[in-house]
């Protein structure tokens, strides 16, 4: 079993079934984003109360889901990395980091595109809106103390440490239009219940956000290979592989 | 629906289209960078075993 899973994880390996998988989840991704758009924009009705302003939210609410679903994933990444002292994980939640932090100003500048027409301001100092900010700044630091140490093991545990204490943060986020008296509107999708949303709504919601989700394991395997040839560089099946 | 109504976007034209650009961007822009950061490690590291060869 052990040796079976060292086989698994080795870079080699994993270098080239990342690189075999990559299309796939490539291609899934667009055909479902690219689905998504079209049920977003033409199929589904304007909002009774929005207009069709709430068209926003098939940008917006995938992007603030992945820039919270990548923080989980690059603080357990670096977490396993820490505790087990796996090089791979680590690859994995530095990889991660760009990606997510795109999303988090994306999840920002749509909220802020839907706030002006919505609220009449383009930004406003709430639990929401503070703490997703807080979340860039999170990436932005895991990314900046990461480029600051030459030793990438010595970078691994540092970056490790930060991403694993900003987690509080993730719950922070989610919980924050209930917990506190925010602008920003409660869940539109994850309420108890049934949603508050009709189906021809809802759909292309859903479809856009696992759409997202598998284009980021694409961006993620792409990434990763690259970082497992950065930290494998002088290794001697690079020249074998790495060619073809 | 006539392309006209589809672009004026009920009067949201403004906030609507930038949002779905600053998606765009990120989605394009993710996928740009991920790919070069691939490619310059895969040069380094092509860079490095050809001169490992060359010394052994």
């Amino acid at each position: 079993m052990w040796t079976w899973f060292h086989k698994l994880a080795s870079p080699p390996h994993v270098y080239r079934i990342a690189g075999r998988l990559t299309p796939w989840f490539g291609w899934t991704a667009f055909l479902l984003i690219a689905a998504a758009l079209y049920g977003g924009l033409v199929l589904a009705p304007p909002d009774y109360q929005q207009g069709d302003a709430y068209r926003i939210i098939y940008v917006h609410a995938p992007s603030a889901w992945m820039s919270l679903f990548i923080y989980v994933t690059m603080a357990v990444a670096a977490a396993v990395g820490l505790i087990w002292r796996i090089k791979l994980a680590h690859a994995v939640a530095a990889s991660a980091a760009p990606v997510g932090a795109s999303f988090t100003f994306a999840a920002l500048a749509t909220g802020a595109l839907w706030g002006q027409p919505m609220w009449g301001t383009w930004w406003v100092w709430d639990a929401r809106l503070t703490s997703e900010l807080i979340l860039l700044f999170l990436y932005l630091g895991f990314m900046a103390l990461r480029a600051s140490i030459d030793d990438v093991q010595r970078a691994d545990r540092a970056s490790a440490l930060l991403a694993i204490v900003g987690v509080v943060n993730v719950p922070i986020i989610h919980y924050s239009v209930v917990w506190w008296n925010t602008l920003h509107q409660a869940p539109t999708v994850t309420k108890m219940g049934a949603p508050s949303i009709s189906l021809t709504m809802l759909i292309p919601l859903l479809m856009m956000i696992v759409g997202f989700n598998i284009y980021f394991l694409a961006v993620l395997l792409i990434r990763v290979r690259g970082e497992i040839l950065r930290r494998e560089r002088s290794a001697g099946w690079i020249r074998e592989q790495v060619r073809a | 629906m006539n392309p006209q109504d589809f672009f004026a976007m009920g009067g949201y034209a403004a906030f609507v289209w930038p949002s779905y650009a600053v998606a765009l961007l990120v989605l394009i822009g993710n996928v740009v960078l991920a790919r070069n950061a691939h490619r310059r490690a895969r040069e380094d590291a092509l860079r490095r075993t050809a001169r490992q060869e060359e010394t052994s």
